[in-house]
C-alpha cells in the first residue's frame, strides 16, 4: 500500500466536504475491493474517508411498499434480516451468496452499489428490482445509476446513502460462481412485480450488469422456466476469461436464469 | 501517524500507527500475536482469520485503524495460557482437524463464528459451504468438517463459556 | 500394542501450540536489528538485461543496500543448483544452464530475481524496488515444450540449443516394439498432466543472520531438508562454510515438495546478512509463490498398450516430453526420469516396457518435484491406459486389472523396480465393497433420472518410496545418499530425546516417532521428545519428503534404539549383578532371565550416567546412540481408490459423491495420521484432476498467479472419504513401514478422470476437467447420442 491519510467523519454532510476538499480521496465502505486494490498497489488515494462512523448510513427498514437498506449495511446483515428475508427473500439468498461469511461482515450494498464491479451480485437484484440509488444529493433508478464497467451515474463527491427496493411478488437470485475467485461468472436475477417482469445479468457482460430483455419478453407471456427453455443472451459482448468463454457464459447465463425463475416460482 | 485504541483478547492497547497498518499487521508485528497468519495477499485463504466483535473477519483486508474502539479476539485470545482449551480448539485436536498447522488459528476462529451464527447442530453440508472462506492444504477437509461438528456440540454442553466468547 | 504405541491414533503431541496460535513459523521470528528485503522480479518471460540502475532507488527512506547479480559475481558465490545428473540416450550428459540466485545479464521467466533491496522496513523495500531503473531487451518467449523443441523456437540457455536438457530412455526397446507387433489390441491415448502450482498454506519465508564474532551464519528457512540446504549452500554455492551455517527450520506450514529445494531468496538472505552487517528477512507473498515457488507435474505424453488376445497385458510404451522451465531446480531432473518411468509398470505384470523422455527448458518457473513427484504422473498414464483398454475390450474395469495385478513377490518389473511384497487383488476386493460397486448401476439410473451423468472410475496405484537405497540412486545419478540419521539420548532422568534428520512440516512426527520409541522402550510418551530441523542439534539429516520419513527415518531411529537397548543391557547386568547375555529387555525393564529381579529403563538410565556400579573403563558412562539407516530397496505403497460422481450436463458442474481409497501401507503406526495424510492427499489429486492448472499466456505471463485465478479445493468440493487398508508388511526395513504421504495425490487424478470418461462416455478431456472443460465434453456427448440415435 502507498501512504495515505486516514478520516473518519461522523456525518454524510462531513464525509461529502472531506471529498470534495481533496479530489484523490476515496471512501472507504466495506473495504473489501478498495484495501485489497491498494494492498496490490493498483490504487493509491491520497487519504480515505471511512464511513464506518455512521449511524445514519446503517440499517434495514420496511417502508411501505419498499425495503430500504443503509449503505454501510454489511451483507451478512442483509442475508440474515428477517425484514428482507419476510419482503424479498431473493435479495436476502444474494447476500448469502456473496463472497465467504468473513467478506460478508465486512463488505456493504453501498461499497459495492457504487463501485459496480461487473462480477458483483447486487447490481443484478438493483436492477431488476427496479431500485432506487439514494445518495446525499438525490435519488437514482437502478436503470440510469448503472452505466458500464466500474462506472456509475454518481458524480464527484455524491455518496451512496441508501438503497430501496420495491418489494416483488417473485423475486429470485441463481448464481454462477467464478471457480476460483468466487465472484459471479454468471448472475441472474429475476423479478416480477405485477405484470411487469426484469432478468438482470451481473458477470457475464463486457459492459457490466444489464438486463436480458429477451427472457423478460418471454417470461411476461408466462413466468415459469420453460418460457426459456433453450434461451441464452449473445455470446458477442459475454466476458470471456480461462474460466469460461463468451459462449459458455452466454450458456450459463440462460442456465442460471431458469434456476432463478424456478425457484422463485417454487415458493 | 494514527492513534488506535482497541481491547486485543480482553486487554486494552494503544499505538501510534501508520493509517496504512492492516489489522493482521497490527495483532502480528506490534503485539507479537502470531497464531494469526497471512497465507494469501487477495482475501481469500482465511488464515487471518480473527474475530471484531464478536464476528470473523479476514484480518488481511481490515485497517488496524477500522477496529478503533473494537474488541479484538485472536487464537491467543480463545483460552488462557496453559489453561482450558475453548472446545473447538480441544475438538480439532481430538479430530485431527490440523496437519501443518498454519490454516489453524484461522479455522478454529472462523468454526467458532460458523456455530454463533448457525447454532451447535450443524451437519456436513453446512459446515464444508460456510467454509467458503477458509483454505486448507494438508487435511482434504475431512477431519476438519468432522472437528468442527463435533466443537459446535461441545460449545452448546458449555454455555459459560460460550457467553465469555 | 499399548496406548500410545505402534497402532495406536494417539491425538498429536505437535498440536497444543499450533491450536492455542504459539506456533512457530519463519515469518514469526522477529530478530533484533532485522532489515527487510524485498526482491525485484522480472515482468518480462524472456530478456536481456541491458542495464540496472539503482541510484534513485538507493537515495530511497530507509534504504540500506541494493544487491544485483553483479554484486554476487563479484563475491564468487555460485549458482543454484540441479543435484541429479541425468545422461541422454546417447550418452551425454544433461545440458544445465547457469543459475544464478539474481539474474546475470538475462531474465527467462517471470518472476526471476533482478535485483533485492534490502531496507528498514517493507514498505520502504518496496518503495524502492520500484524507483529500480531497469533496461531490457525484450526477447520471444516459449512457455509450451513442444514449442519449445521446434526449429526456431526462443533459446533459453546457450547450452541447450534446442531447450532440450535430456532426451533419456528407459527400457528395452527392442523386446517392447516385439510386443506390440504380436499384440492382439493396442491402446493408444494422449495424455497432458497439467502443470500445479503447489501452494502450502505458508508462504515461503527466509531470515539470515551473520555474527561477525563468530564468523558464522543462521539461516531461518522454510525448508523440508535444512540439512541439505545447508550442504548446498555451502558446498555449491559457497554462501558460507558449512560448519560456520546453522540452518534451522522451524514450524513449517505445508511443503509438498515445494519445500525440499534451495532457492534464490534464501541464498541471498544470507549472503546480505553479512554484507549489511543486519539479520535479513524475506516473507513471500501469494502472488510471489505463484510466480517462484517450483511448479509441479507439466507433461505431455503419448502412450500405448499391448494385449494379447485373453487381454493380458504384454507391452507398454510411452513418449513423454516434460517442462522443466527456465532452470533446473534442485531435483527437478529426477522427477520425469528416474522417479517416474520406473513405475509405469504400474500394479501391473507387464514384461516389455519402453519410455523415452524429453527434458525441455521453457521460458517459466522452474518445474520441480510436487507431492508424488513423478509417481502421479507414471499412475496417471498407467492407470488411464488399462481403463481405457478395458473399455476397449469390453471388459469391467476391475476385472481387468486383477487379471493383469502382480501377484508373486518379489516381482521384478522391467523398469529397474523390484516389488518387494503386496496384494493388488485383496486391496481392489475391499475397495469394491466398500465403494458397493454392485450398487452403481442402481445410483447410475437414479442420476440419469434426474438429469445426471453418472460416472465410476478407479485408480490402482502403486508408488515407490523411502527413495533410497544410496548405492541404488548413486548409480541413477544421484548427487547425495539417501539413508537418514538419528541420535536417540536418554537422559539421567530417563526422559528422551530423538534427534532425527527428517524434518515434519504437517506429518505429525512429533507424534508417531515418539509412539515408536514408547513402543521400544516403554517410557511414557509424554517423557520423549523429537528434535528436528536445526542442523547445530541435528548433525544430518536427508530431510521429508518421497513418503521417506516412516520407511527410512523411523528406521534409523529404531536401530539407535537397538544400540539403546544393547547398552542398557550391559549397564542393567551391573546393576543385577548378572551377565549380561542373562539379561532381557521388555515392557520397560531390564531383567535377569528366569528370575524376578529386574531394574526400571530409568533407573538404568540413572546408572549410565552416574557410573557408580561399573568401571568407566570397562564400560563407557552414558546412554545415547546414533545410527544411520540405508534401506535394501524402495518401498512399493499401492491401492485401490474408486471415485464416483456426477456430472451436470447443464453447467459442467463435477459433483465427487463417493470416494473409497484402501491403501496397504505396510505397518500403520498411528491410524489417524495416516487417514489425515490420504485425505490430503486425495484432495490435491483431485484438485488437480477438477481444479487447479497453471496457466501461462504466449508471452510468458502467468495468468493465475493468485487464488483469484488459480482455482484451490475448497471444502465444499469434496466429500467425507471412506478410507479403509490392507496390510502386507514391508520387508525391505525393519518397522514394515511403506510410506503414506503421497498416495493420496498420486491415485486420485487417475480415479477422476476415469470417472469422468465413464460419466461422459467418451475420452476426449483433459485435466483440470473445470466445469467449461466437462460441460463442452458433455456436449460432444450430447452430439453423439444424437449421431448414434
Amino acid at each position: 500500500m502507498y501512504a495515505f491519510t486516514y478520516h473518519k467523519p461522523s456525518s454524510v454532510r462531513q464525509a461529502a466536504a472531506m471529498l470534495a476538499k481533496n479530489e484523490d480521496a476515496k471512501l472507504l465502505a466495506g473495504g473489501h475491493t478498495l484495501l485489497p486494490t491498494m494492498k496490490q498497489r493498483l490504487a493509491s488515494p491520497s487519504a480515505l474517508i471511512d464511513l464506518g462512523a455512521m449511524p445514519e448510513l446503517k440499517g434495514i427498514e420496511r417502508k411501505g411498499r419498499s425495503v430500504v437498506i443503509g449503505a454501510m449495511t454489511r451483507h451478512g446483515e442483509v442475508a440474515e434480516s428477517a425484514v428482507v428475508r419476510e419482503a424479498i427473500p431473493g435479495l436476502a439468498e444474494l447476500a448469502e451468496l456473496i463472497g465467504d461469511p468473513h467478506v460478508r461482515h465486512r463488505g456493504t450494498i453501498g461499497g459495492s452499489v457504487a463501485n459496480n464491479d461487473p462480477s458483483a451480485d447486487y447490481p443484478a437484484a438493483l436492477l431488476a428490482l427496479d431500485a432506487t440509488v439514494i445518495t446525499n444529493k438525490r435519488k437514482i433508478a437502478a436503470d440510469e445509476f448503472f452505466q458500464g464497467l466500474f462506472v456509475t451515474a454518481l458524480e464527484e463527491g455524491e455518496i451512496v446513502t441508501k438503497v430501496s427496493f420495491p418489494v416483488a411478488q417473485k423475486a429470485a437470485y441463481a448464481k454462477f460462481r467464478n471457480p476460483a475467485s468466487r465472484y459471479a461468472l454468471a448472475g441472474v436475477f429475476v423479478a416480477k412485480r405485477g405484470s411487469d417482469v426484469r432478468v438482470a445479468v451481473t458477470g457475464a457482460s463486457e459492459n457490466g450488469v444489464f438486463r436480458w430483455t429477451a427472457a423478460e419478453e418471454a417470461l411476461k407471456a408466462r413466468f415459469t422456466a420453460k418460457s426459456l427453455e433453450g434461451m441464452a443472451p449473445s455470446p458477442d459482448g459475454m466476458i470471456g476469461d480461462i474460466h469460461a468463454d463468451s459462449a459458455y457464459r452466454a450458456h450459463l447465463v440462460g442456465v442460471m436464469a431458469r434456476r432463478a425463475v424456478q425457484a422463485a416460482t417454487s415458493r | 501517524m494514527a492513534i488506535v485504541n482497541m481491547t486485543v483478547n480482553g486487554r486494552a492497547v494503544t499505538a501510534d500507527i501508520d493509517p496504512r497498518m492492516l489489522l493482521v499487521q497490527f495483532v502480528r508485528e506490534n503485539l507479537r500475536l502470531t497464531g494469526t497468519h497471512v497465507g494469501c495477499d487477495t482475501s481469500q485463504c482465511g488464515s487471518c482469520v480473527l474475530h471484531v466483535d464478536g464476528q470473523a473477519v479476514k484480518a488481511c483486508t481490515v485497517l488496524a485503524i477500522q477496529a478503533d474502539g473494537s474488541s479484538v479476539t485472536t487464537i491467543e485470545g480463545l483460552s488462557a495460557a496453559g489453561g482450558e482449551l475453548h472446545p473447538m480448539q480441544a475438538a480439532f485436536r481430538e479430530h485431527h482437524g490440523l496437519q501443518c498447522g498454519y490454516c489453524t488459528p484461522g479455522m478454529i476462529m472462523a468454526a467458532i463464528d460458523i456455530v454463533n451464527r448457525k447454532g451447535h447442530a450443524l451437519d456436513e453440508t453446512t459446515i464444508r459451504d460456510e467454509l467458503e472462506g477458509n483454505l486448507c492444504r494438508c487435511t482434504g477437509y475431512h477431519n476438519i468438517v468432522k472437528a468442527v461438528a463435533a466443537g459446535a456440540e461441545a460449545m452448546g454442553r458449555e454455555p459459560i463459556r460460550q457467553a465469555a466468547e | 500394542m499399548t496406548g500410545t504405541g505402534i497402532g495406536a491414533p494417539v491425538r498429536r503431541k505437535e498440536d497444543q501450540r499450533f491450536i492455542t496460535g504459539a506456533g512457530r513459523y519463519t515469518d514469526d521470528l522477529s530478530r533484533p536489528g532485522q532489515a527487510h528485503a524485498y526482491f525485484l522480479r522480472s515482468p518480462h518471460a524472456h530478456a536481456k538485461i541491458l542495464s540496472i540502475d539503482t541510484a534513485a532507488a538507493r537515495a530511497m527512506p530507509g534504504v540500506v543496500a541494493i544487491l544485483t547479480g553483479d554484486d554476487l559475481a563479484a563475491d564468487k558465490i555460485g549458482g543454484l543448483i540441479c543435484g541429479w545428473m541425468i545422461h541422454s540416450k546417447d550418452g551425454s550428459p544433461m545440458k544445465a544452464g547457469p543459475h544464478p540466485a539474481l539474474a546475470q545479464g538475462k531474465v527467462r521467466y517471470v518472476g526471476d530475481h533482478v535485483a533485492v533491496v534490502i531496507a528498514d522496513t517493507y514498505a520502504q523495500a518496496r518503495d524502492a524496488a520500484e524507483a529500480i531503473e531497469v533496461a531490457y531487451e525484450v526477447l520471444p518467449a516459449v512457455v509450451d515444450a513442444r514449442a519449445a523443441q521446434k526449429a526456431g523456437a526462443p533459446q533459453v540457455h546457450d547450452v541447450a540449443d534446442d531447450n532440450t536438457v535430456f532426451r533419456w530412455h528407459l527400457g528395452d526397446k527392442a523386446s517392447t516394439d516385439a510386443a506390440f507387433a504380436r499384440a492382439a489390441h493396442v491402446t493408444k491415448i494422449d495424455l497432458v498432466n497439467n502443470r500445479l502450482v503447489p501452494n502450502p498454506m505458508e508462504p515461503r519465508a527466509a531470515v539470515g543472520e551473520y555474527d561477525p564474532g563468530n564468523e558464522s551464519y543462521t539461516l531461518f528457512t522454510t525448508s523440508q531438508n535444512p540439512h541439505v540446504a545447508r550442504l548446498v549452500l555451502s558446498a555449491f554455492i559457497g554462501v558460507a562454510p558449512e560448519h560456520k551455517l546453522r540452518v534451522i527450520a522451524p514450524d513449517v506450514g505445508g511443503g509438498f515438495g515445494s519445500k525440499i529445494f534451495i532457492y534464490a531468496e534464501e541464498t541471498v538472505c544470507v549472503w546480505a546478512a553479512r554484507k549489511v552487517g543486519r539479520p535479513v528477512r524475506w516473507t513471500s507473498d501469494r502472488t510471489e509463490a505463484f510466480l517462484s515457488d517450483a511448479h509441479g507435474r507439466d507433461h505431455a505424453t503419448h502412450a500405448e498398450l499391448a494385449m494379447d488376445e485373453n487381454g493380458k497385458i504384454i507391452g507398454l510404451r510411452a513418449q513423454t516430453i516434460a517442462n522443466l522451465g527456465a532452470y533446473l531446480s534442485t531435483f527437478s531432473s529426477s522427477v520425469p526420469t528416474y522417479l517416474y518411468a520406473p513405475l509405469l509398470s504400474g500394479s501391473y505384470d507387464i514384461p516389455a516396457i519402453y519410455a523415452e523422455v524429453d527434458g525441455v527448458y521453457t521460458n517459466t518457473a522452474p518445474v520441480d518435484a510436487y507431492r508424488g513427484a513423478g509417481r502421479p504422473e507414471a499412475t496417471f498414464v498407467v492407470e488411464r491406459l488399462v481403463e481405457v483398454a478395458a473399455r476397449e475390450l469390453g471388459m469391467d474395469p476391475a476385472k481387468f486389472r486383477k487379471r493383469n495385478y502382480v501377484k508373486r513377490f518379489p516381482h521384478q518389473t522391467p523398469v529397474i523396480m523390484t516389488y518387494d511384497a503386496g496384494d493388488y487383488g485383496a486391496s481392489m476386493d475391499k475397495a469394491l465393497e466398500l465403494a458397493d460397486y454392485k450398487g452403481f448401476s442402481r445410483r447410475k439410473r437414479e442420476s440419469a433420472r434426474r438429469g445426471k451423468l453418472r460416472g465410476i472410475g478407479f485408480s490402482s496405484y502403486i508408488e515407490a518410496c523411502g527413495i533410497a537405497p544410496s548405492q541404488a540412486v548413486g548409480s541413477l545419478g544421484a548427487g547425495v545418499g539417501l539413508w537418514e540419521s538419528a541420535e536417540v539420548r536418554v537422559n539421567p532422568t530417563g526422559s528422551i530425546e530423538v534427534l532425527t534428520g527428517s524434518h515434519s512440516h504437517g506429518q505429525g512426527h512429533e507424534t508417531t516417532f515418539a509412539q515408536l520409541v514408547c513402543d521400544r522402550l516403554g517410557v511414557p510418551i509424554e517423557n520423549v521428545i523429537i528434535v528436528h530441523g536445526d542442523t547445530d542439534k541435528v548433525q544430518f539429516g536427508m530431510g521429508t519428503y518421497g513418503s521417506r520419513s516412516g520407511a527410512v527415518g523411523m528406521s534409523a531411529i529404531a536401530k539407535a534404539i537397538d544400540k539403546v537397548i544393547v547398552k542398557g543391557k550391559k549397564v542393567a547386568a551391573h546393576v543385577l549383578e548378572a551377565a549380561e547375555a542373562d539379561i532381557e529387555f521388555k515392557d520397560g525393564k531390564f531383567t535377569v532371565a528366569g528370575t524376578d529381579r529386574g531394574v526400571g529403563f530409568a533407573d538404568v538410565a540413572l546408572q549410565a550416567y552416574i557410573a557408580h556400579k561399573f568401571s568407566g573403563q570397562d564400560l563407557e558412562p552414558g546412554l545415547k546412540e546414533g545410527a544411520f539407516y540405508d534401506p535394501t530397496n524402495f518401498t512399493f505403497p499401492a491401492g485401490v481408490h474408486i471415485c464416483e460422481l456426477e456430472i451436470d450436463p447443464d453447467t459442467g458442474v463435477t459433483t465427487i459423491e463417493r470416494w473409497t481409497a484402501v491403501d496397504d501401507f505396510g505397518v500403520i503406526i498411528n491410524p489417524m495420521i495416516v487417514e489425515g495424510q490420504v485425505h490430503g492427499g486425495i484432495a490435491q489429486g483431485v484438485g488437480q484432476a477438477l481444479h487447479e492448472g497453471a496457466i501461462y499466456d504466449e508471452s510468458g505471463q502467468l495468468v493465475t498467479a493468485s487464488f483469484m485465478d488459480y482455482r484451490m479445493p475448497r471444502a465444499a468440493d469434496l466429500p467425507s472419504f471412506q478410507v479403509g487398508m490392507t496390510v502386507t508388511p514391508c520387508p525391505s526395513n525393519p518397522l514394515g513401514i511403506k510410506g503414506c504421504g503421497e498416495a493420496g495425490a498420486i491415485a486420485a487424478p487417475a480415479a477422476v478422470m476415469n470417472a469422468i470418461t465413464d460419466a461422459l462416455g467418451h475420452e476426449d478431456i483433459a485435466m483440470p476437467a473445470t466445469p467449461q472443460a466437462v460441460w463442452r465434453a458433455a456436449q460432444k456427448n450430447a452430439a453423439m447420442r444424437v449421431a448414434a440415435e
